[in-house]
């Protein structure tokens, strides 16, 4: 059965993919709305920095973001000089990371959903007087909302499921950093199988669920 | 001379056309570098070729036991080759240790870490690195280290846990944590210490960190296996081991 | 004259340079082919598209060369071809999207626009489930309630079939004379400007080849070559007697009167005819033998070459009404068609076009 400690674990990862999550719709919509709309030479290369985390390993990310983060990294400089200390082995440094690792599965079926509305809805909306920013709010995103929840769903789940980059900047610290991916390869590697089982049947069954959810939905969506 | 160095290389040749064999070795990651240099000497010297990996001694238990193609085991501690030993999964009596791993505090910085290990009691920093003492030797060892100088309750809420002991070096490396305990094989080479300062724990603060070789269940009656057991008892191999800090 | 207007616009293949000079009430029809610019322009007007030039409504500039008044700050009322009604919200949301948006002006009543549109029975529908023709009629109230101060309509039938437009049309005739404000009306189709429009810009190639009162300018004899089968003559009349006998109503006109099928408009009623250039024949003298009904006597205008070299179009004057006659050259020749020569207009079919 599970132990405490697992249980930490679990909640740290609801905790961590909860943070995550909301910080990523709040960071990722601006993102996917420029790149759902501009023209910009730069639309190229910022796509592709998105999408850089679905086809790089986890280590690669890891290993830089503790380069990055470290004491002599620009991250890490920007970080003391701002007072709030080095970020790797805490919470807000799992989230960071996570931020990044995550971004190209919250911001894309955002703009994929703002592409699909197109133009002509908040063309409509400026003729009835709604300001760009209105329109956006009152139009685009609500228009969008299939587009919102398949990524609140693909963001928390990837999120939980990360594990590479954990293990890359976490240091493993109880009720800071253990996540429940990091906990099952310790009981794995320790021999634990028992141990492991619960946990990691546990995540089979919650990605499967949330999965099930999500093609329900569109599904639903597209009937 | 020539004419004998050319018969030589003849011979060398000829013998390993005729002998060459390929040995699967798995190795623990804090051996990696002397496993290389040990099996390019033993490529040279023998003709046989050691095809080695390299990983966590736990995750390669699990392989072995699950039909992996490996003849050779070095781990990185004592417990694993007896197990395996017990279970039927390697040849008994092949078991030695063919090194002693020596466990290092080290820091990046220079200066940072004193010669009696006085840091550690100072407690000046926020992030102490220690391989996860549940998968690795080394950590155990730190572990009993910190028991015995009575300093774990002190400095155990600023562990930060690695995974192994590669990864240890990787926090300690990119200056993330201050200082941490790892093998005195990663930070040592030819005599000296390559960067930052350190301080070796003296044996008795732990137990010894045997780090035992065995011939597994696929290795058996294979001549280049024993050739590459045999090769590492031997003086050369030895020469290699101790250079890179740990004791026979 | 209320809305003046210049744009220019240049896109790859295509150039926009249109002049406008639009009376402050009525609607204007801007009429053309597809692809000759009439949306383009409209969007401009919109401030949808931005290209060079200057646009003035009602002495207010939302355009010229240092000011571009941002769409939703123009006091304006967009009907799109395909309806765009808010896919999230119901009919009645859509409605109150604009109302709500729209602080200052004058407030329009709600619920008498709804029932000019005869919306009542679809406010709370979801827009996926109502018909195209039920679509456009909540995408003009809705663009009604916000109060406009000019009215652009971009083909809003042209994705409808013939019943759904029949459904709509009577519709924007009760708009036409109740609205106080002026409409700018996009359409390809003949057949609608005639029956709707007060004033009109034509529009070839992304200029504007001609504008004015719509009688005046459809019976102009060098425009029809652009209008082809649709060239022919609009102009109002009164319904004077009905004859039940024969389901047959008598209209009069400046400059004569006409027997018409009875739509049921009652005796006073002011009607919209019109007389396609195709169905106008002329003769010399009058013949009573023929089974056309209508003959009424003109006088020759001015006359000019059709697309074809076969046909010339020649416009009557019966009175103060311009009529146009599409004749083949020869015919004209042989009756010596100058300008000034009395004749017999033979008219074979009049639309009563409401």
């Amino acid at each position: 059965m599970l132990n405490p400690a697992d249980l930490a674990a679990i909640w740290l990862t609801c905790k961590l993919a909860t943070t995550t999550t909301v910080l990523l719709l709040l960071i990722g919509t601006p993102i996917a709305w420029w790149l759902a709309r501009t023209r910009s030479w730069w639309k190229g290369p910022v796509g592709a920095v998105v999408a850089l985390p679905i086809v790089l390993p986890p280590t690669v990310l890891g290993f830089y973001l503790l380069l990055l983060m470290g004491p002599d990294g620009a991250v890490g400089r920007f970080t003391e000089w701002a007072g709030v200390g080095l970020l790797p082995f805490t919470f807000w440094g799992l989230v960071l990371a996570s931020v990044f690792y995550s971004m190209p599965f919250v911001v894309q079926p955002i703009q994929n959903a703002f592409e699909a509305i197109g133009e002509r809805p908040l063309e409509a909306a400026a003729t009835l007087r709604a300001a760009p920013l209105d329109a956006f709010f009152s139009v685009a995103v609500p228009l969008a909302r299939p587009g919102f929840i398949t990524a609140t769903i693909l963001g928390f789940a990837h999120t939980v499921g990360e594990f590479g980059v954990v293990l890359m900047i976490g240091g493993n610290i109880p009720d800071k950093t253990r996540v429940v991916s990091v906990l099952i390869y310790d009981h794995v590697e320790a021999l634990e199988y028992g141990q492991a089982h619960w946990l990691a049947g546990g995540m089979v069954a919650f990605s499967f669920l949330v999965l099930l959810a999500l093609y329900a939905f569109t599904g639903r969506k597209t009937r | 001379m020539r004419l004998t160095a050319t018969a030589l290389l003849c011979l060398v040749c000829c013998t390993s056309a005729t002998h060459a064999d390929e040995v699967q070795v798995a190795v623990a990651a804090n051996f990696t570098a002397p496993a290389k240099q040990i099996a390019a000497d033993f490529e040279k010297d023998t003709g046989h070729q050691a095809m080695l990996s390299f990983g966590a001694t736990g995750k390669f238990y699990a392989q072995i036991r699950n039909g992996a193609p490996f003849e050779v085991l070095l781990a990185a501690d004592d417990e694993t080759p007896a197990r395996l030993e017990k279970e039927g999964a390697a040849v008994a009596g092949t078991r030695f240790t063919y090194a002693t791993g020596r466990l290092v505090l080290w820091s990046a910085k220079p200066g940072y870490v004193d010669d009696q290990g006085e840091v550690l009691k100072k407690g000046e920093f926020k992030h102490l690195a220690i391989a996860n003492p549940r998968l690795a030797s080394y950590g155990m060892a730190a572990m009993e280290a910190l028991t015995t100088l009575k300093l774990l309750d002190a400095v155990q809420p600023r562990f930060v846990q690695a995974e192994n002991i590669a990864q240890a070096y990787q926090f300690i490396a990119t200056g993330n944590a201050e200082l941490g305990f790892v093998a005195l094989s990663q930070v040592f080479k030819d005599g000296k210490f390559v960067e930052g300062s350190a301080w070796v724990l003296p044996a008795k603060l732990h137990q010894p960190i045997r780090q035992d070789a065995v011939i597994l269940d696929k290795g058996r009656g294979k001549p280049a296996a024993a050739a590459w057991l045999k090769y590492l008892r031997g003086d050369r191999a030895k020469a290699v081991i101790t250079s890179f800090g740990y004791e026979l | 004259m209320s809305i003046k207007a210049h744009f220019r616009l240049d896109w790859p293949g295509f150039t926009l340079d249109a002049a406008l000079d639009l009376p402050r009430r009525g609607v204007t029809a801007v009429f053309g082919q597809s692809g000759c610019g009439k949306t383009t322009l409209l969007r401009c007007i919109a401030g949808l598209e931005r290209g060079a030039g200057r646009l003035e409504v009602n002495g207010e500039v939302w355009q010229d060369a240092g000011r571009f008044v941002p769409t939703h700050l123009r006091p304006l009322g967009y009907v799109f071809q395909d309806a765009r009604l808010f896919a999230h919200l119901d009919v009645g949301r859509n409605l109150d999207f604009g109302m709500r948006r729209n602080r200052g002006a004058a407030m329009p009543g709600r619920d008498p626009i709804i029932e000019l549109l005869g919306l009542g029975p679809l406010l709370e529908r979801m827009p996926e489930r109502l018909s195209g023709g039920e679509q456009q009629r909540v995408a003009i109230a809705r663009a009604l309630l916000t109060a406009p101060r000019l009215l652009l309509m971009d083909e809003p039938l042209a994705s409808l079939d013939h019943a759904r437009k029949q459904e709509i049309l009577p519709y924007l005739e009760r708009l036409r004379d109740e609205l106080e404000i002026p409409v700018i009306y996009v359409s390809h189709a003949a057949d609608e400007v005639a029956r709707l429009a007060d004033h009109i810009v034509v529009m070839e190639d992304g200029h504007t080849v001609a504008q004015g009162p719509l009688a005046e300018t459809l019976a102009r004899v060098d425009l029809p070559i652009r209008l082809g089968e649709d060239a022919g003559a609009v102009f109002e009349a009164t319904v004077a007697e009905r004859d039940a006998e024969w389901h047959l109503a008598r209209v009069e006109f400046d400059g004569g009167e006409l027997w018409v099928r009875d739509s049921g408009a009652a005796i006073g009623k002011r009607v919209r005819l019109r007389i396609l250039a195709r169905d106008v024949s002329i003769a010399a003298s009058r013949h009573d033998d023929v089974s056309i009904m209508n003959m009424l006597p003109a006088t020759v205008a001015a006359h000019a070459g059709e697309d074809h070299p076969a046909l010339v179009m020649v416009q009557l004057r019966v009175g103060g009404t311009a009529l146009l006659a599409r004749l083949t050259r020869r015919s004209a020749q042989r009756l010596d068609l100058a300008p000034g020569r009395r004749v017999w207009a033979q008219i074979k079919a009049v639309a009563l076009i409401g």
